[in-house]
């Protein structure tokens, strides 16, 4: 398939936006536990605030994908059956219960409603909405990852693999930025929050890892036999029906060489997985405050690069008519 | 229920392009609005176009046939674009089973090309809405035309009456019987979208001649000769 970095920025942006709201809702109940230190209502209004705007861009980024966007509230209307359709519903609902947790902590209504035992759970506002927010935001990787799982002849994406790794790579990006956030910030949550963020991106280099095993040895269904529906061993394409390209040949092809794929695949492997862990490692033991940043953007370009390759490798049967020009 | 579609008869397809440019004709001065070309005269044009004809190479030299291969939209019984559009502009028509796209609520985000697997769709470069076959359904509705013409484009277009019209649920209609009879077949049945559209596979019209062939064995005449002769000239003189 042909990389669009709108989708691209999409995907990951949102991943992101999840993974951060996801570790702030984690940060506060641990809190509320009192398994780590209460952090100011400040924090959490502003990594919201950051939460908020990258699901922003995201979105926004999404209207560069559209050919029609002033038609895009449209999408909302078919949930009953398409994945996309349900994304665009979850995707808001989720951005208002962001904006509604930062807007809780910002007026300071978090005056608990009941207490459960002896001050062992507080249950506020922010929790509800939080705890809540925290469900949304799984939906929402559901349906993000569906859109490519559900498709079932591109067979590199029909598999619940998909859906495993956009969950981890969001959850480890938003664990890692949450990292970087507090590292930024100078709190002592750096260590709670990157430890999480090495065990999502452990976890998803084994579901990514299993996804690239699967992909690599992938039995076509479709074949030219299959396609124009003439059983013979040595068939082959002549002519696609015109000289030049079209949406057909735009479309579905990355137009790169295969060594470019195998670079981006190493490329993300490097970035995405051992040298942010290595990172958060070293900040652990030198108690730095840049290197959690800098293992965040480091994963996030190579998961910029992964979801590039996602889409490069995937192989839509349609390009079986569209292979040769004479 | 009727479902329409076009049988497509691989042994006399010529390939000569008639259906793409009377469907481009047609649908770009119609209901579709215009088909967009680009660059029509420079290095890279681009265009869309519902209908293409492709050629296949069977064999290896210098055994081989040459396959062309019209292809539009097959209108799938069970049409996986239709459920994965999020605003319903791709719809199967429930009386006549055509899959179409409704243009004024299309948003263009390729979902339903990436959803099909025969590669069908086009996404027009300048409306940016996505634009397929519509098996021509202003003639094939228009109640004012004569019967006759109530045809796709292509169908009245093509030369050597390579494509067939009709209901291919309706037992009796000539698409059926073709199909029935001659082993129309489906694109890509693994993936269950059961296309409406059928073709008709390349029929082996070989002669076999054996030695008997050509060995006058008996005279069939003298054989069923039943007269009593008397030292006339019979038949007998003029045949040998």
């Amino acid at each position: 398939m042909h990389p669009a970095f709108s989708v691209i920025f999409l995907t990951t942006l949102l991943g992101a936006g999840q993974g951060l709201f996801l570790a702030l809702v984690t940060g506060q109940v641990y809190s509320r536990i009192h398994l780590i230190e209460a952090q100011s209502s400040d924090y959490y209004l502003f990594g919201s605030l950051i939460a908020f705007a990258l699901l922003l861009t995201g979105l926004v980024s999404s209207f560069f994908h559209l050919g029609r966007p002033e038609r895009a509230w449209r999408t909302a209307t078919k949930w009953r059956t398409s994945w996309l359709s349900r994304e665009v519903i979850v995707l808001p609902l989720l951005m208002v219960l962001v904006a509604t947790f930062g807007l809780i902590h910002w007026m300071g209504w978090t005056q608990p409603f009941v207490v459960a035992g002896e001050d062992a759970l507080p249950v506020d506002a922010s929790l509800l909405v939080g705890v809540f927010g925290a469900l949304v935001a799984f939906a929402l990787f559901v349906a993000t990852a569906m859109i490519y799982a559900s498709v079932k002849f591109l067979q590199e994406w029909a598999s619940p693999l998909t859906v495993f790794n956009f969950t981890f790579f969001g959850l480890a990006s938003g664990f890692m930025l949450a990292a970087a956030y507090s590292a930024f910030l100078g709190n002592d949550l750096v260590t709670f929050f990157g430890t999480w963020a090495v065990i999502f991106t452990a976890i998803a280099f084994l579901s990514r890892g299993a996804s690239l095993l699967r992909n690599r040895r992938i039995k076509y269904r479709s074949n030219l036999k299959t396609a124009i529906g003439v059983r013979h061993q040595g068939i082959a394409q002549t002519s696609q029906g015109f000289s030049a390209g079209s949406f057909n040949t735009r479309e579905f092809f990355h137009h790169r060489g295969p060594r470019t794929l195998t670079m981006v695949r190493s490329l993300f492997m490097v970035l995405v997985f051992p040298v942010p862990v290595l990172l958060i490692g070293l900040a652990y033991v030198t108690k730095s405050p840049n290197l959690p940043i800098l293992a965040f953007l480091i994963q996030y370009l190579g998961l910029v690069a992964e979801r590039w390759y996602f889409f490069a490798e995937a192989q839509h049967p349609q390009n079986l008519y569209y292979q040769r020009v004479s | 229920m009727t479902q329409l579609a076009l049988v497509i008869d691989l042994n006399v397809c010529v390939g000569c392009h008639a259906c793409v440019t009377s469907c481009k004709q047609w649908n770009t001065s119609g209901w579709a609005g215009p088909m967009v070309d680009e660059n029509p005269y420079d290095a890279d044009p681009t265009g869309t176009f519902f209908n293409r004809v492709q050629t296949f190479e069977v064999g290896s030299y210098p055994n081989t046939e040459t396959v062309h291969f019209p292809k539009s939209c097959l209108h799938c019984e069970d049409p996986p674009c239709v459920p994965v559009c999020p605003t319903g502009a791709s719809y199967k028509r429930e009386d006549n089973g055509v899959v179409l796209v409704d243009y004024d609520k299309c948003i263009g985000c390729k979902y339903c090309s990436w959803a099909c697997p025969y590669g069908v769709r086009e996404l027009d470069a300048q409306q940016k809405v996505m634009k397929k076959c519509t098996l021509c359904i202003d003639r094939i509705t228009d109640q004012s035309l004569p019967e006759a013409e109530r045809k796709p484009a292509c169908v009245l277009a093509c030369p050597t009456s390579a494509r067939l019209y009709g209901d291919v649920h309706d037992p009796d209609s000539e698409v059926s019987i073709a199909i029935r009879e001659r082993g129309g077949y489906a694109l890509m049945p693994e993936w269950g979208t059961q296309p409406a559209n059928h073709y008709l596979p390349r029929q082996k019209n070989r002669m076999h001649i054996t030695e008997d062939d050509l060995q006058r064995v008996d005279n069939p005449l003298k054989k069923e000769d039943l007269t009593v002769y008397h030292g006339e000239e019979t038949l007998e003189d003029v045949t040998w």
